[in-house]
């Protein structure tokens, strides 16, 4: 008994400032949802009710009725579906010729990839959005997605991953009498199979929430994701809070989901992001 | 220095060579194209004025660009204001590392805390836009909050009064990048040398002069890190800028980068961004070199 008394009150003050600080960066999210959720009255009642009293999906249909919600959620979809197969196909076809082949130059591309980290990107958006206009690729989803291949932290975290794998394998491989290819596809890729996922996943909710650059480059709202519409609704529909949020929610909810489910593989893609 | 494990002793020959590149050609097409020429063509944009459907016709004009943001007030504005985001920094670092320290701890819910710490980072900013618009909202929750704790008689216009404004976008700043910063400091903490403490322990250190005295000067290379990024991340801050005041109250909270996005997107004047830009990346990467120097030099 008084063991226990003695560590409720060691902890005590620990677990009180930590569920305030979870208050506080969860707030918005909760106030979303119940508002959302919520059926009538005031939506700025305080204290404010957390869990609806009649909680309805009604505002959610509305919100698909009224704005477009669908055709951007496909629009999202599309972008980031292709960014994230793009970026693997390129990421470690690149990152296996670093870590595994022998050519002539390796050292200068591993310097040029390595400068790609500490180039100012600041002047990229306006300059790639005048190169999109040059390919005549702006207001199109592949105008979006070809700058964002251009990931050269993706390159580095495959080819650590294939540094990791035994020389020995290769060498046995090769005996085998297996081609290049074959030792790329069936070999190396099978084995660096966590960090691809920590790639697909840290590079799918990046694309996913990306706001500035596709809205700067796609110009019907019917080409939006889901990022850029809905702010664009919010606008037009400011009036109808409880279908924004509703559309708010539909937004968050995909990518919150797969974070919560793939966090081990994410933090490790934002290890990879940072070194 | 590039380490390269997987060098097969053997000579290489031409087609090893042109194997690899087959490899390599694609990815470095895509850099070439959109991280290297970006860099080189905007620095030399910046010196004409720019015309974006003919880049041939563009016309030098010197430093006629860089002129015309000395002598735009607005471009002051977004200088000032720049400098004063950088109060950010100091403030998010404190919190994340008190965060992390307060929840590396083999106590039960700690990973539920770390998440919930980090939904923000996960979110889209268009949506934190919008919720910390309703939020901000003159019915909104923080002045319903800040009356009902008695410490307001009115509401306060937290993004339409242009005193308070800029300080209303920079606390949402720390608001999505606290479990960011949280998360590289658990890291930093988990790679500490369990032994030091445990013997400063033994001669009776207690755990506030454990932390100061021990923690974090071992700390100090994740503390760096941790200080330029977010610095970096100060200098070019805009997003919450673009999705919260667009600029206003009247200019009040331009930053520099919001300056160069705003220049090009809305009012079109691509050489004036580009110059703005050029000034933005100048510091950046100056910023960026340090932090690259620093870390080689201690050895990571």
């Amino acid at each position: 008994m008084h063991l226990v008394r003695k560590l409720l009150l060691s902890w005590a003050p620990r677990y009180s400032l930590l569920l305030l600080v979870a208050l506080f960066t969860t707030f918005p999210f909760l106030w979303t949802l119940s508002t959302a959720l919520g059926d009538a009255g005031n939506i700025y009642a305080f204290p404010p009710q957390l869990w609806p009293e009649a909680p309805t999906l009604k505002h959610i249909d509305e919100a698909r009725q009224t704005i477009p919600l669908d055709r951007f959620f496909w629009n999202s979809v599309l972008i980031s579906g292709a960014t994230v197969a793009g970026t693997l196909v390129l990421a470690s076809l690149a990152g296996y010729a670093l870590s595994v082949l022998r050519f002539r130059g390796q050292r200068l591309v591993f310097l040029a990839v390595l400068a790609t980290l500490i180039l100012p990107s600041e002047l990229n958006i306006i300059v790639n959005f005048i190169t999109l206009t040059m390919l005549k690729l702006t207001n199109t989803h592949t105008g979006v997605v070809l700058p964002l291949l251009a990931n050269a932290f993706g390159i580095f975290l495959l080819k650590q991953a294939f540094d990791e794998i035994p020389a020995e394998i290769f060498d046995a491989a090769r005996i085998d009498g297996a081609s290049e290819w074959q030792l790329f596809w069936r070999v190396a890729l099978p084995l660096a199979g966590p960090a691809l996922a920590a790639l697909a996943i840290f590079t799918l909710v990046a694309t996913w929430n990306a706001y500035i650059w596709p809205a700067v480059v796609l110009q019907s709202p019917d080409q939006y994701p889901l990022a850029v519409g809905v702010l664009y609704l919010s606008g037009t529909f400011a009036a109808k809070t409880r279908v924004i949020a509703a559309g708010t929610g539909l937004t968050i909810l995909p990518v919150l989901i797969l974070f919560l489910l793939a966090q081990r593989y994410f933090m490790r893609g934002l290890d990879g992001a940072v070194k | 220095m590039p380490t390269f494990k997987h060098y097969p002793s053997r000579h290489h020959s031409w087609r090893d060579d042109a194997r690899a590149w087959l490899f390599l050609a694609p990815a470095l097409v895509v850099l070439l194209l959109f991280a290297f020429w970006p860099v080189g063509l905007g620095a030399l944009l910046a010196f004409t004025e720019v015309n974006i459907f003919d880049l041939t016709a563009s016309r030098w004009v010197g430093l006629a660009n860089f002129q015309a943001l000395w002598d735009d007030p607005t471009f002051i504005t977004s200088v000032v204001n720049t400098l004063l985001y950088l109060l950010v920094v100091p403030l998010i670092q404190l919190a994340a590392l008190a965060l992390a320290v307060l929840v590396n701890a083999q106590l039960p819910a700690m990973k539920l805390f770390r998440t919930a710490f980090f939904v923000p980072v996960v979110t889209s900013v268009s949506v934190v836009g919008i919720m910390w618009g309703w939020m901000y909202n003159e019915d909104g929750m923080l002045n319903q909050l800040l009356a009902w704790l008695r410490l307001i008689d009115a509401p306060i216009g937290w993004l339409s009064d242009e005193r308070i404004a800029l300080f209303a976008v920079m606390f949402v700043t720390f608001w999505r990048g606290l479990g960011y910063y949280m998360v590289l400091y658990i890291a930093g903490l988990q790679a500490l040398p369990q032994e030091v403490e445990e013997a400063a322990m033994l001669d009776g250190a207690n755990r506030w002069q454990r932390f100061w005295r021990i923690t974090v000067p071992m700390l100090r290379p994740t503390l760096l890190l941790c200080t330029l990024l977010s610095t970096l991340a100060a200098m070019k801050a805009f997003e919450e800028v673009v999705v919260m005041t667009g600029g206003g109250p009247i200019g009040s909270t331009y930053t520099l980068a919001f300056y160069a996005y705003d220049q090009g997107f809305r009012a079109f004047d691509f050489s004036r961004a580009l110059a703005a830009s050029a000034v933005v990346s100048l510091i950046g990467f100056v910023l960026a070199w340090i932090n690259f120097r620093f870390f080689r030099t201690e050895g990571r």
